[in-house]
């Protein structure tokens, strides 16, 4: 049944834009079964088919333990415990037995075992037994895949223009997913910055989240209006509807374009002359088409996560070495900065094991998870290296806490150095190194790590996590996360000081570096370098052009003698709002109702 | 041949994930019979969903009922796992 028209759902904006198209629910608890009755001929032949699938699922499960066990993975013991499930006999005898009294197709009755089975266990009185529930659906998942002749991590391809309906986004989900067709994510849970929100942004698709019901509300081939800017999804939308917001959507692609046009690829530079570097967040190598054709400086930010995600082994040294070198070759004459590998809080392996301590961002993660683990951190290490004989590399260190782990971390660089020196294999021997500051710790330590490092990268999302003791990606704590909180600017204004008195110059990489009203607050505090999503490129150069510098500085000044984060939203915003009205009556656009800042009416009517 | 015997599990893994796994793979290697009773519940001691189902945790009392040519060494094995007081790997 079609669900009825304009059925609206409100949750989070999360990346800003409109998108019309088909709902694609994906996910992996998302089986489409059919309660077919079968006759008592039919039995053996089902019971066959179950055996079937039970043998093609043993030989996934070795082929996974296999593969683990070669790389020298110590803990495939929980695959062990995956095939005695899998062989279990009270859960074929229950199966055969069900299938023989109500004769139904053996994929509809296995799931109704299966779902008896995940009940019981899920209403366990003991946690270590109740967590067992994981393994059993890991393993029915799998048993029903062949059932449905579906083929386990078949990556997604949509073959028509749609709009991706989740419970939630992991990153080895949206690394694995074709981009082609993609017009928008829709989940039910997560935040401003969950990972969803950053890909979206990176992907340039809007994103709504937090929408609590969605999977459950959004039925395949439903048609869909995603209204990122305000966090709207709406449902079978009539023909009133559908043709506002398609109206609305041509106007934002025209002001995209007009705002590009005019910034094009002028340098980021006040109007008394202070430069400042507008550079790109990336995530994958594909995106520096966008990188370039937004004209931004280089790569601030380039995540290599995806490298590792959605595979059962760990990429060899050449594999990274080719996407760190071409990247780096095609950003050329500017810098690209790589951040090394940051798995854990919500970004796992498939290929290890993540012990639970992973899944918290106060874990064994980042760093943290490299210097344990120097036979994966090297060969990183080593591929980043080589490609800085052939472009402007550098090298950042994430969730760096204290002096000591950065000195470790170097001496593990150092060490490579050797190696690659001793083997003659070109590299860039003076590469910069620098540190991400996003745990509280290094901010306040900033004088310190400044005189071990070339330059520091704030990394705002986990900065503002951390300080705030608000999860990011918790939609019930939400209200809480602000990077508008005084704490977060104090340790911004200490780090950027910091740094500028030992010599280096600082960047930010986190969403604030993004966000148009902080933007001359940043400015003033004298940010070195903003690196954003590559669609962002041009509204901060455009804001960057429009300011002088003195007048960023007096505007942070008294943004930081404020009393709360809502004080001082306010007070920037009207800033910007007196800063864009300039530039409209200095008749230089009228793109800037693009911000959402400015009332229509003022809106000018000469292009510029 | 058939024996029984109360066994209180003093491993501090209880009849969890990793024990239950040995306890089903001991049951498969004697090819005996072996059926575990905690209360009133009785479950198949070959089914590792059955003993996890039985929730016993580190210093509960299950009672062990083994059928079969090799019931007296199956017995001693399974003794030793659930009476062993250092975790297993």
């Amino acid at each position: 049944m079609r669900n009825q028209l304009n059925k609206v759902l409100e949750g989070i904006p999360a990346s800003p834009g409109i998108a019309i198209g088909p709902a694609y629910p994906y996910g992996k608890e998302r089986f489409v079964l059919y309660r077919k009755k079968i006759s008592e001929e039919d039995v053996p032949k089902e019971i066959a088919k179950f055996e079937e699938a039970l043998i093609k699922t043993r030989q996934e499960i070795l082929e996974l333990q296999r593969n683990l066990s070669q790389k020298g993975a110590a803990s495939d013991k929980i695959f062990e415990v995956h095939l005695l499930l899998l062989e279990d006999r009270m859960l074929i005898e229950d199966v055969i037995k069900e299938l023989k009294e109500r004769k139904f197709c053996v994929e509809y009755i296995f799931s109704q075992v299966l779902k008896k089975y995940i009940n019981a266990f899920s209403q366990m009185g003991d946690s270590y037994i109740r967590e067992r529930t994981a393994d059993i659906s890991d393993v029915g998942r799998r048993i029903l895949k062949h059932l449905l002749g579906q083929d386990e991590g078949q990556p997604l391809r949509l073959e028509e223009p749609s709009i991706i309906v989740a419970h939630d986004l992991s990153p080895s989900d949206t690394a694995t997913m074709s981009k082609e067709n993609l017009l928008a994510f829709v989940t039910d849970i997560g935040g401003k910055t969950s990972h969803t929100a950053i890909i979206a942004k990176s992907l340039e698709i809007p994103a709504v989240v937090g929408l609590q019901i969605a999977t459950r509300v959004i039925k395949s081939g439903d048609l869909l209006i995603i209204d990122g800017n305000e966090g709207k999804v709406i449902i079978n939308p009539d023909t009133k509807t559908l043709r506002k917001y398609q109206k609305e959507k041509d106007r934002t692609i025209v002001e995209i374009q007009q705002l590009e046009s005019l910034v094009g690829d002028l340098p980021a530079e006040t109007k008394d002359g202070k430069k400042v570097i507008v550079a790109s967040n990336i995530e994958f190598p594909s995106e520096v088409d966008s990188v370039i054709s937004h004209n931004s400086e280089g790569i601030g930010l380039f995540r290599t996560e995806f490298l590792y995600m959605g595979r059962d082994d760990l990429p060899s040294e050449e594999e990274q070495f080719e996407v760190y070198r071409q990247v780096a070759e095609r950003v050329k004459p500017y810098d690209v900065i790589i951040r090394t590998l940051d798995i854990g809080g919500d970004k796992f392996l498939s290929q290890i094991e993540m012990p639970k301590d992973m899944h918290s961002f106060l874990g064994w993660r980042a760093i943290r998870f490299c210097l344990a683990r120097p036979d994966i951190f090297k060969v990183q290490l080593r591929a980043i290296l080589r490609a800085s004989a052939f472009g402007n590399v550098k090298i950042m260190f994430p969730m760096i806490s204290c002096v000591e782990e950065l000195k470790q971390a170097k001496s593990v660089l150092t060490e490579v150095k050797r190696e690659l020196s001793r083997q003659k294999i070109k590299f860039n021997k003076n590469i910069e190194i620098g540190v991400m500051i996003e745990v509280p710790s290094a901010a306040v330590i900033s004088d310190l790590l400044a005189k071990e490092v070339d330059f520091f990268s704030i990394g705002t999302n986990d900065l503002v996590q951390y300080t705030l003791a608000v999860d990011r990606a918790n939609e019930k704590v939400a209200y809480l996360y602000r990077a508008t909180h005084l704490a977060i600017l104090r340790l911004i204004k200490t780090t950027i000081e910091n740094a500028h008195n030992n010599g280096i110059w600082v960047g930010m990489c986190g969403e604030m570096a993004g966000e148009l009203p902080l933007i001359v607050l940043l400015l003033g505090l004298g940010l070195d370098e903003f690196s954003v999503p590559p669609i962002s490129v041009p509204k901060i150069k455009y804001v960057i052009r429009n300011v002088s510098f003195e007048e960023a500085k007096k505007i942070a000044e008294q943004a930081l003698l404020l009393n709360s984060a809502d004080e001082i939203e306010e007070f920037l915003s009207k800033r910007m709002k007196n800063i864009l009205d300039r530039c409209i009556s200095d008749n230089v656009c009228d793109v800037c109702d693009l911000t959402g800042l400015m009332p229509k009416k003022k809106r000018s009517k000469k292009r510029g | 041949m058939r024996i029984e015997k109360v066994i209180k599990i003093k491993n501090p893994q209880g009849l969890h994930a990793r024990p239950a796994a040995l306890l089903v793979q001991i049951a498969n290697k004697y090819g005996v019979s072996l059926k575990i009773k905690k209360g009133k519940t009785v479950v198949d001691g070959k089914s590792i969903m059955g003993i996890l189902m039985l929730e016993a945790g580190e210093g509960s009392q299950v009672h062990v009922v083994v059928e079969g040519e090799s019931a007296e060494e199956a017995l001693r094995e399974i003794e030793e796992l659930l009476e062993n007081a250092e975790p297993v790997e």
